[in-house]
């Protein structure tokens, strides 16, 4: 899901957000705040975080982002890994730097309750949770992108910004749509992924924004299909090599795909070859 | 006067593409602009929509200054653009191209009856609907770009070179289509580089040279003018 944000903000105006991870780890920190200090239940909490992660994405573009649009590329990146320090720090400050624990009480209790169990294999209702959100997910940002309005308005912005604009769309504003919905799916990733690991801190978002970096290349960035499909991949991969050579490789693994899709398939699994023609003029 | 340009100065980069651009355009009418390689022909229709801001001088549209309105309002407010090279989008389908010039609009019947009167327009287009964008030949994307800025309802639109790159016989087909919409009550700005084509189908003209005004005259009398003759028709 994170892979999918990288993507859909590249792909809309070819921006590497490095920022993008950090916003996960902000989702998770935003629902724990929730949960333990307002004491509201899990659900309400989830989307309350992933509306604020949206939030933040859209402040994100606005003051990071919108100032550079039409500087060279390299330094909307650079901004891009300034504000990922930045909002590392500034969760430090916040929350403070060691890992806390996810309030596991706050978790609905059926989610520890084994749901279906085939040849040893135990699921638990958590595990179908995690599956059912990321489907409907995706199926959802599926249908948003190709059917509606606002959709077709990102995808015309991702073709040709002037053009976008000559047709009566708002450039800027289907930009910051943009921001909020990779906002959104990154902090849901967060919250999950810190429930499911019962821990959450600072850097989280570093390591999983790199993976998901290396999922969008493997799928070919750009690409929002490429983007899930890279992720799935490359979650497998690094399963197995975790399992058949060492799981001190893990980490390595996601790296290693990314170095032999670059070499190899530079345009990834879905991705187009890119023209060097400048789009915008 | 539906648009008037006054004095308009534009920097295109770092370069002063508009050195002070008069033009009017009445309601009704086919106006064209032409002059050679970076005289400032597409600049002017640039800064007309409001995706580049000139420096001086005035842009009123009804009376009104639209000078740095954005490009989005100004397509509110009923100018549209066929910019040059078309620029329709490549991986949208012909029907998703037409979608997004009526982005504005909310009348649903109004819209339904405009995909008629475009089909109607250009056939061929609905044959292509399910198709990309990118897999139409040249002439077909120039057609799908001036239905996509019709799809708007525009009382201005602006076009840009639209024989570019395209057949003879088709430049005359699109011309003949854009002397039915201009009948059909749509004003008419055309920027070309052939000055003949433009002239023949045009009530007015002017002749832009290294971003200024260098004549304005009805399209006959130009047509006869000497040094119009020299210039631009080759003669």
């Amino acid at each position: 899901m994170i892979a999918v944000g990288y993507t859909m903000i590249y792909g809309v105006i070819l921006l590497i957000n490095f920022a993008h991870g950090e916003i996960y780890m902000l989702g998770a920190f935003f629902a724990v705040t929730f949960i333990s200090l307002l004491g509201l239940p899990f659900y309400v909490a989830f989307f309350l975080s992933m509306a604020c992660c949206a939030i933040c994405g859209v402040l994100l573009d606005i003051v990071a982002y919108r100032p550079l649009r039409q500087s060279p590329r390299l330094a909307a990146l650079i901004t891009a890994i300034g504000m990922s320090i930045f909002l590392q720090n500034l969760a430090m400050v916040i929350w403070g730097s060691r890992p806390k624990p996810f309030p596991n009480e706050a978790l609905p209790a059926y989610f520890e309750k084994t749901a279906v169990s085939f040849s040893g294999v135990n699921l638990s209702w958590f595990h179908l949770f995690i599956f059912g959100v990321t489907i409907v997910m995706m199926v959802g940002l599926n249908l948003i992108i190709k059917k509606t309005r606002w959709g077709k308005a990102m995808r015309a912005v991702a073709q040709n910004q002037t053009m976008a604009a000559l047709t009566g769309i708002n450039v800027n504003r289907v930009i910051s749509y943009t921001f909020a919905l990779a906002g959104a799916l990154g902090g849901a990733a967060g919250i999950m992924v810190a429930a499911f690991y019962n821990s959450l801190y600072p850097t989280m978002g570093y390591v999983a924004g790199v993976k998901a970096f290396a999922a969008a290349v493997l799928g070919g960035i750009g690409s929002v299909p490429g983007a899930m499909l890279g992720g799935v991949v490359l979650g497998v991969a690094e399963a197995f090599g975790a399992g058949y050579l060492s799981s001190l490789y893990r980490d390595g693994i996601s790296y290693a795909v990314m170095i032999i899709v670059i070499i190899f398939i530079p345009a990834g699994l879905f991705g187009k070859v890119l023209k060097e023609t400048k789009k915008s003029m | 006067m539906l648009l008037k340009l006054d004095n308009v100065k534009t920097y295109y980069g770092n370069i002063r593409a508009l050195k002070g651009i008069s033009i009017e355009v009445e309601e009704g009418e086919i106006v064209c602009l032409i002059g050679g390689n970076g005289a400032g022909k597409s600049t002017t229709l640039m800064t007309i929509s409001g995706v580049l801001t000139p420096v001086e001088g005035n842009v009123l549209y009804q009376g009104q200054s639209i000078v740095a309105v954005r490009p989005d309002n100004i397509v509110q407010m009923g100018i549209c653009q066929v910019p040059e090279g078309r620029m329709i989008f490549p991986l949208l389908t012909v029907m998703e191209n037409l979608d997004l010039g009526a982005y504005l609009r909310k009348d649903k019947n109004g819209i339904k009856e405009d995909f008629e009167r475009i089909f109607r327009l250009f056939p061929v287009l609905r044959e292509r609907r399910k198709q990309h964008g990118g897999t139409l030949s040249g002439g077909e994307q120039q057609m799908l770009a001036i239905a996509r800025a019709l799809m708007a309802r525009p009382r201005l639109l602006l076009l840009d070179e639209p024989s570019l790159g395209l057949a003879p016989i088709l430049v005359d087909s699109i011309f003949e289509t854009i002397r039915q919409i201009n009948e059909q009550g749509t004003t008419i700005l055309l920027v070309e580089q052939n000055a003949q084509l433009a002239l023949q189908f045009s009530h007015r003209g002017y002749v832009i040279e290294t971003g200024e005004i260098a004549l304005a005259d009805s399209s006959t009398e130009l047509l006869k003018n000497e040094q119009v003759k020299k210039a631009y028709l080759g003669e």
